[in-house]
C-alpha cells in the first residue's frame, strides 16, 4: 500500500505570530519553524498503517518555503520513505484553494492508495485543505477520523461528530484526515535520525506541476486581507484572592454584571 | 435585491440557533434565502419563516444523508447556479467549513473561514468579512475576490432576531454524482444527552480543567453550570485524562466557543486553550496559581481553591433564585 501524507512546516505555537505589514500575510521569519502539530498525528498514523500491511510505503508532501525541507526530514527520521516537496517562490501567499490545487496536482502524478492529512494547520486555522483536495481528486472523502481501519481495499474510519462519530467507509484510493486523540506520535529515534539523511526528496517547481505563477500565491488568492490591526489589549480585569469570601464575591461579579 | 444563501444547521429539521444567527445577518446584506439538505423540513419551516426565510430550497432527496459532507456542497452548487446569489453563508463548524471548502472549489469562489462580522463592502468587494485570529489578538477584514463569495460565521457572532419571511418552498431535484458518494456513512454514534445547551451555541459555558483533580472534581463545575442554565466545557488536560467527554473539550482542537460569559476553572490558559474562547465576551477564572496565564485574559478572577470558591458561589446563586 502506497501512503501519502501531507504535512506543512508553521510557526511554533507558542511563539507569537504577527502579520507583515506589506503585504498582509504571515510574517513567517519571526517566529520559529516546526512541523505542523496536528500533522505529526497523520505521519503517525501512516507509519503504523504501513508497518500492519508489508510492502506498504509511506511519501511525505508539503508545499513551503526551501526552509520547509526540515519538516519533510523530521517525518523521514519518525520512518516515512521518502519526500516531495512542492517549492516555488509564486507559491508565497498562497490561500487554502492554492494550496489545494498544488497539493492536488502533486498527488495527480504520485501513485497512492490513501493520503493522510491532519485536521487543521496551527497557522491557517482553516480546516478545509482535507475537503478541497478530496473534491479536486473526485476521492472519498474520510476526514476528522478518531480511528482507522483498512481491509481488503476498503477503508473504514470513525469521524468524531458533535453528538458523538459516525462510522463511515469506502473504497480505495481515499482521503482521511486524522484528530489528535487517534495517536500518540513516536520521537524520531537517533538511528532514524541517521537513516533520514540518506532517503530520498523529490523537488518540484509549479512547471513540473504545469500550474502557472498567476494560479498561485498571492497573485492567485481568490480571498485577500483587506486591513489590520491589533486589537487594543484588554484592560486588565479584576482579581481578587480568597480569603474565604471568593464564591461571594464571584456571585456578586455575576449578578452585577447582569449574568444571573 | 440579490439573495443571500444560508445552508440550515439541524438534526432531522431541528434548526441549530446558528441558523437563526445566520438568517439574521444575512438580512443586512441581501434577501436572505434558506437552503435546507436532508430529511425532516416540515419541522423546521416555521422556524426558518420566523427568522426571516423568504424561501426555502428544499433537497430531500434518497442519500442525502448518508454520505460525508459532499451531498450538501453538490445541493447548494446547484442552487447557487440556478440563480445569482450575493453570498453563501454557512456554520463555522468543522462540517460547516468542509462543505465551504468543497463548495468553493466547485463554484470557482474564494472562501473564507471563521468570520465574526460581514458587512457590505466598497469598491470592488461586495462583502466584507471579519475575522479575529492569532487567539484573537488581531483583527482582520478580508473579502472575497473571485466568484460568488462563501463564508463561514461563527455561532454565537449575531444576536439572531425573528422578523418574518415568506418561507417560501422551493423544490431542488440533485441527483449526486458518483464523487460525492465516494465516503458512506454505515452508522452513527450518538453519545449521551446531558440536558444542557450545546456547548458551541451556549450563552454561558462553565468549564474545568486538570485543576479540578479527577473526574469527581467535574461534580462542583456541573452543580454550578445547571444553576446558570450553562453547558460545559474542559480542557484537553482534562479530557486527555479522561475525565470528561472529549466532545466537551474547548480549544485548537475542540470546540471554538464565543459565549457571553465563560468561566475556565483549574485551567491554566495554553495558548490552544485559548484558541478556543477568547473571544467569549466576558472571561471568569478560579485558579489556585496567582501566575497562572488565563489571568491575562481575564475580566474576572480569583485566586484559590476552585473546590472552595464554586460550592459557595453556587450556594450563593441558589440562595439569589429561591
Ligand atoms: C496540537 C495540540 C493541540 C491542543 N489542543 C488543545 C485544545 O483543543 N484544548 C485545550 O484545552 N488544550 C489543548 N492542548 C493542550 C494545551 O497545550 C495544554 O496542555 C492544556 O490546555 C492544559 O490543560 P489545563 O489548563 O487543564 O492543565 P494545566 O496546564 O496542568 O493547568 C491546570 C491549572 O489548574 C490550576 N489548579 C490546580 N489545582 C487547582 C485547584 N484546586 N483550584 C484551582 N486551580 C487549580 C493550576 O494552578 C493550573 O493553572 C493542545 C496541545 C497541542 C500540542
Ligand atoms: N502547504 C501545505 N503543504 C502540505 N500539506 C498542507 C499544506 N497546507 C495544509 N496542508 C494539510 O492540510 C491540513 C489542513 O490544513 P488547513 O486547511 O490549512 O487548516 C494540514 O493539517 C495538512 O495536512
Amino acid at each position: 500500500m502506497n501512503i501519502v501524507v501531507c504535512v506543512k512546516q508553521v510557526p511554533d505555537s507558542w511563539a507569537e505570530k504577527k502579520l507583515s505589514p506589506s503585504d498582509r500575510t504571515l510574517d513567517r521569519e519571526s517566529a520559529d519553524a516546526v512541523m505542523n502539530e496536528l500533522d505529526e498525528y497523520a505521519v503517525e498514523e501512516a507509519l503504523r498503517l504501513a508497518e500492519a500491511n508489508e510492502g506498504s510505503t509511506v511519501t511525505i508532501l508539503t508545499m513551503g518555503p526551501a526552509k520547509a525541507g526540515e519538516t519533510i526530514r523530521k517525518a523521514l527520521s519518525m520512518g516515512a520513505d521518502a519526500g516531495i516537496h512542492v517549492v516555488d517562490d509564486s507559491l508565497h501567499g498562497s490561500d487554502a484553494v492554492a494550496t489545494s490545487a498544488v497539493l492536488a496536482k502533486a498527488l495527480g502524478r504520485t501513485p497512492f492508495d490513501l493520503v493522510i492529512l491532519g485536521t487543521e494547520s496551527t497557522d491557517a486555522r482553516m480546516s478545509v485543505v482535507p475537503a478541497m483536495v478530496a473534491e479536486r481528486l473526485g476521492l472519498p472523502q474520510l476526514t476528522f477520523a478518531g480511528k482507522v481501519d483498512i481491509a481488503g481495499g476498503t477503508v473504514t474510519v470513525q469521524r468524531v461528530t458533535d453528538y458523538g462519530y459516525d462510522t463511515v467507509e469506502a473504497p480505495l484510493p481515499a482521503l482521511v484526515s486524522v484528530v489528535e486523540k487517534i495517536n500518540e506520535p513516536r520521537y524520531p529515534s537517533f538511528k532514524g535520525i541517521m537513516a533520514a539523511k540518506k532517503k530520498p526528496v523529490a523537488t518540484l517547481t509549479l512547471a513540473d506541476l504545469k500550474l502557472s505563477a498567476d494560479e498561485v500565491g498571492l497573485a492567485g488568492a481568490w480571498s485577500v486581507a483587506r486591513d489590520f490591526a491589533a486589537r487594543p489589549p484588554k484592560a486588565a480585569g479584576t482579581i481578587v484572592k480568597d480569603d474565604g469570601d471568593g464564591g461571594h464575591q464571584l456571585a456578586e461579579f455575576l449578578v452585577t454584571s447582569k449574568f444571573v | 435585491m440579490a439573495e443571500v444563501l444560508v445552508l440550515v444547521d439541524h438534526v432531522d429539521g431541528t434548526v441549530k440557533k446558528v441558523t437563526t444567527e445566520l438568517l439574521t445577518l444575512a438580512r443586512t446584506l441581501g434577501e436572505p434565502a434558506a437552503v435546507f439538505v436532508g430529511s425532516g423540513f416540515e419541522a423546521a419551516r416555521d422556524k426558518l419563516a420566523e427568522f426571516g426565510a423568504h424561501r426555502v430550497y428544499v433537497a430531500d432527496g434518497e442519500g442525502l444523508d448518508d454520505y460525508v459532507v459532499a451531498p450538501k456542497a453538490e445541493v447548494l452548487a446547484q442552487v447557487v447556479g440556478q440563480g445569482s446569489p450575493l453570498a453563501v453563508l454557512l456554520a463555522s463548524t468543522a462540517e460547516g467549513k468542509e462543505v465551504a471548502g468543497r463548495l468553493a472549489i466547485k463554484l470557482g469562489s474564494g472562501v473564507i473561514t471563521d468570520a465574526i462580522a460581514v458587512e457590505p463592502g466598497t469598491g470592488d468587494d461586495a462583502l466584507v468579512a471579519t475575522q479575529s485570529v492569532f487567539g484573537g489578538s488581531t483583527v482582520v477584514h478580508s473579502a472575497v475576490t473571485r466568484g460568488v463569495p462563501v463564508i463561514t460565521v461563527r455561532p454565537n457572532s449575531t444576536p439572531p432576531v425573528a422578523l418574518a419571511g415568506a418561507g417560501e418552498r422551493v423544490d431542488v431535484a440533485v441527483t449526486l454524482s458518483d464523487a460525492a458518494k465516494g465516503a458512506r456513512i454505515t452508522d452513527r454514534t450518538v453519545a449521551a444527552r446531558t440536558g444542557r445547551p450545546e456547548l458551541s451555541e451556549a450563552a454561558i459555558v462553565v468549564s474545568g480543567g486538570r485543576g479540578v483533580g479527577g473526574p469527581e472534581g467535574f461534580a462542583p463545575v456541573e452543580e454550578l453550570a445547571d444553576t446558570l442554565g450553562a453547558a460545559v466545557g474542559a480542557s484537553r488536560a482534562a479530557t486527555d485524562a479522561g475525565w470528561y467527554p472529549h466532545q466537551f473539550q474547548v480549544g485548537q482542537t475542540g470546540k471554538t466557543v464565543s459565549p457571553q460569559l465563560y468561566m475556565a476553572n483549574g485551567i491554566s490558559g495554553a495558548i490552544q486553550h485559548r484558541a478556543g474562547m477568547q473571544t467569549s465576551k466576558t472571561i471568569v477564572v478560579v485558579n489556585k496559581d496567582p501566575e497562572a496565564p488565563i489571568f491575562e485574559i481575564a475580566d474576572f478572577g480569583v485566586v484559590g481553591d476552585l473546590h472552595q470558591v464554586l460550592p459557595q458561589l453556587t450556594a450563593d446563586l441558589k440562595a439569589r433564585k429561591a
